[in-house]
């Protein structure tokens, strides 16, 4: 393999990696912040027990999230230095914004939140999670910002003579289309996460019949979450799919592997085919529905494949400008699919949670776990699609991914960085795992007088602590 | 003054600003096996930096980031020439990260023990290493005409690399101490005050010698008297720790780092990375910077945002001012319950 190709595989697994906490980091921050304000309007002591359960569930995801993210800072720079020479007058901008404006602001509040129960007063105590909480939805705004950029390059110029590109506009690249409509979307998919951590947590528990009077709450909760949040998701969604079909047609053709352009496009469900994508042995399609997303006309033109391909060998000059179809293909599917599949099971599940019932079968609560991967691997289809799909740029139409790699490293250092973080990340991801199921099992401790302990002693005493 | 400049004297600022705040987080994780005798001293060791020590990592972030904004070409070949220690830097700064999080949450003692060691290892390798990064900038690394580091990770380990490691090391360590002396009481405050003489006595002789190493094939008259006052500093740390003046000697450790600091970028300037192979390939504050729009952009951000920043970070040490004791950090992150018994179902009969 070459350093591209190492270096390709690198970025892959620890962004990949990385998101797999993200989505919780934002969701369940701000569903802590409303248990906690809920639990300060009503006083009632089961918000207070599932604020501190699902608080310490957030923190220990909340620690993998941002050590794999000091990766994510670095590895422009260390495995794209090309890139980083090419586009860091633009892109560089919004990575300070987030350093400065939500990193800051998510760690030390986070910190003071951790710390300052009983030091605080109770309402500051709260400001201290909201903010925490605010900071990281801004910190995925910042990023979702700079990758929108890659995806559809706005408020620059390419300076002439110099391989390396400027920003002419900032309220261009913060109010780029492309970032306005993927933002509310990973924002939304992360709350799908939090529904089915809320969801298989509360399953768990109640199956066995422990704490049911804090896990049937928060078992609701889960529910209307997912469902609230799958809605909303798909939604976005589909105002992302008619930007890319303007923005990035050959992303679009290559979701569906549409090779010729159609004014009647179908979607196909499920396709075997030929392993390149370009042959087609057998399908489930649903008629007009292509044309529909993509232009909210049943007979709306999507371009096919080969129609982009010519149109781009005459832009770009010769060479192909396809992604790996199957893999665009199925994970647009996959993506789809999954959180279609959470959300209906969340409007299930609500029905047979109504009016304060609690389901005796023992089915619901095998597929209330069961169903916990479902968010994440549609989150994680998302970006393996969204950025495949950009293949072969880095940066849409003035980049490629070829051209952005480093010149100075070699294919052994990125080999050692390679096995080094796949290792350790798969580590950090059992420990992580092991200890929030450990957590998850002890359950949520009842509070003897509703303002947990220490209240009334002399010194104040920690509620988390290291 | 122009505003690459301008940036040049910023993102010294924010390097000062992480070597001074992670300074201390490292010198606490590193002494944590030596100093603390059972597992209530190490909680209490853990514990002092613990509402801080994410905020202050942040500072890295942000230096990185606005390297990334205002110096693309630096940070390109910074961190591509650099690769391996990164590396190294990134695990280290990884598996320090869980530690606390991950530590607390199972009362075994074998289990805290190999988080105790995972957290040394994790803070002494960076608190090593930045030493070696920047002593190797200052020195100047192999660049060639296109500014690519042509070096490897040996190149980077000659003696004056090591021995700039060797002078990060010691100063956080002794950093670390001074602030375990000043945030904690009894025994452990006493083990931290004598550890700090100790240190010192490594830290003192070779921050001298790189001082005037570095001032002798690289200085100039401004830096000469910032390096100068650093030592001076660094002298009235330990004077000051010897005598027990705990607060006077975590500010002589602070001013120490941020001369410092000031010291190698003064030095460095109007390089930002001097190339050993040919003058003419060095990146300058000029051929490095991005362009006029992306710093003016910047440079708004940051005079807006920064003081914000440094507001709230303020704050948090004013609430966790106080001394800790064994007492006063309660029970550790894993509250031994055991929801499946039938008592703990439920707030109803």
């Amino acid at each position: 393999m070459t350093v591209l190709d190492l270096s390709r595989w690198q970025f892959g697994i620890t962004t990949v990696y990385h998101f797999i906490f993200i989505p919780l980091t934002i969701g369940l921050s701000l569903t802590v912040a409303c248990l906690q304000t809920w639990w300060l309007i009503k006083k009632d002591p089961v918000y207070l027990r599932l604020t501190k359960f699902f608080g310490k569930i957030f923190l220990i995801n909340f620690a993998v999230g941002v050590v794999t993210g000091i990766v994510q800072e670095f590895q422009f720079g260390m495995n794209w230095s090309a890139y980083s020479e090419f586009v860091g007058n633009v892109f560089g901008a919004p990575l300070a914004m987030e350093a400065l404006l939500a990193f800051f602001m998510e760690s030390t509040f986070i910190g003071l939140w951790i710390f300052g129960w009983n030091r605080l007063s109770p309402r500051l105590h709260l400001a201290m999670i909201w903010l925490a909480a605010i900071g990281t939805s801004m910190s995925a705004f910042f990023i979702l910002a700079a990758n929108s950029w890659m995806q559809h390059p706005v408020g620059y110029r390419v300076v002439p003579g110099t391989h390396r590109v400027e920003l002419t506009s900032i309220f261009a690249l913060l109010t780029n289309s492309t970032a306005l409509a993927a933002w509310p979307h990973v924002f939304f998919a992360s709350f799908m996460v939090t529904g089915a951590v809320l969801i298989a947590v509360s399953g768990w528990h109640l199956a066995r019949k422990s704490q049911v009077d804090v896990f049937r709450r928060a078992m609701r909760i889960g529910l209307a979450v997912t469902l609230a949040a799958g809605i909303a998701t798909a939604v976005t969604g589909d105002i992302q799919a008619r930007l890319m079909d303007s923005q990035q047609p050959m992303k679009m053709a290559a979701a569906e592997a549409l090779y010729n352009t159609s004014d009647a496009a179908s979607f196909s469900l499920f396709t075997i085919g030929s392993l390149n994508g370009s042959t087609e042995v057998w399908s489930i399609r649903v008629p007009y529905l292509l044309s529909l997303i993509a232009t909210l006309n049943p007979h709306g033109t999507v371009q096919g494949i080969n129609n982009v391909e010519r149109a781009y060998d005459a832009k770009y000059g010769a060479g192909s400008y396809e992604p790996i179809i199957p893999v665009t293909y199925w994970s647009f599917r996959l993506m789809v699919g999954f959180g279609s599949l959470a959300a209906l099971l969340a409007a299930i599940g609500l029905w047979l949670t109504r009016r304060r019932r609690i389901p005796t079968s023992r089915w619901f609560y095998r597929i209330a776990l069961w169903a916990l991967p479902l968010p994440y691997l549609a989150s994680t289809m998302g970006w393996i699609f969204t950025e495949m799909g950009r293949q072969p740029w880095t940066v849409f139409g003035l980049l490629t991914t070829a051209q952005s790699v480093s010149a100075g490293v070699t294919a052994s250092s990125v080999i050692i960085s390679l096995t080094t973080f796949t290792l350790l990340y798969a580590g950090l991801a059992a420990i992580a795992g092991w200890l929030i199921v450990r957590h998850v099992k002890d359950g949520a401790p009842e509070e003897p007088d509703g303002t947990g302990p220490g209240a009334g002693a002399e010194e104040p005493i920690p509620v988390f602590s290291y | 003054m122009n505003l690459a400049t301008f940036w040049f004297i910023l993102i010294a600022i924010l390097w000062s600003g992480y070597f001074v705040l992670e300074g201390f987080d490292f010198g606490v994780g590193i002494l944590l096996p030596f100093l603390g005798r059972d597992d209530t001293e190490r909680r209490v060791m853990i514990n002092a930096i613990g509402p801080v020590w994410d905020g202050n990592e942040v500072w890295l972030l942000t230096a990185g980031g606005a390297t990334f904004a205002a110096f693309p070409q630096w940070y390109a070949t910074m961190f591509s020439g650099f690769y391996l220690p990164l590396l190294i830097i990134l695990v280290g700064l990884i598996v320090r990260g869980v530690c606390f999080e991950f530590r607390s949450k199972v009362e075994s003692p074998r289990w805290r023990a190999n988080w105790d060691r995972a957290t040394f290892a994790g803070s002494a390798l960076p608190a090593l290493l930045w030493g070696v990064a920047f002593a190797n900038i200052v020195r100047g690394v192999p660049l060639n005409a296109a500014h690519v580091d042509t070096g490897n990770l040996l190149g980077l380990l000659n003696w004056y690399g090591l021995l700039g490691g060797l002078v990060t090391l010691s100063l956080f360590t002794l950093h670390g101490a001074i602030f375990l002396g000043l945030k904690t009481t009894g025994e452990l405050r006493t083990r931290a005050r004598r550890a700090a003489i100790g240190v010192a006595l490594a830290a003192v002789p070779l921050a001298a010698v790189f001082l005037a190493v570095t001032q002798f094939s690289h200085g100039k008259p401004v830096t000469d008297v910032t390096a100068a006052l650093a030592a001076v500093a660094l002298i009235g740390a330990a004077a000051a720790a010897l005598r027990g003046r705990e607060g006077w000697a975590f500010l002589g450790t602070a001013v120490t780092l941020v001369l410092a600091v000031a010291t190698l970028f003064g030095d460095l300037w109007p390089n930002v990375m001097p190339s050993s192979t040919a003058a003419a390939y060095s990146l300058t504050v000029t051929n490095a910077s991005s362009a006029h729009y992306t710093l003016v952009v910047m440079s708004w951000v940051a005079l807006i945002f920064t003081p914000i920043v440094l507001g709230y970070q303020s704050w948090t040490y004013w609430v966790f001012r106080k001394r800790l004791t064994g007492s006063s950090i309660g029970p550790a992150g894993h509250a031994p319950t055991t929801g499946l018994e039938p008592e703990h179902v439920g707030g109803r009969p």
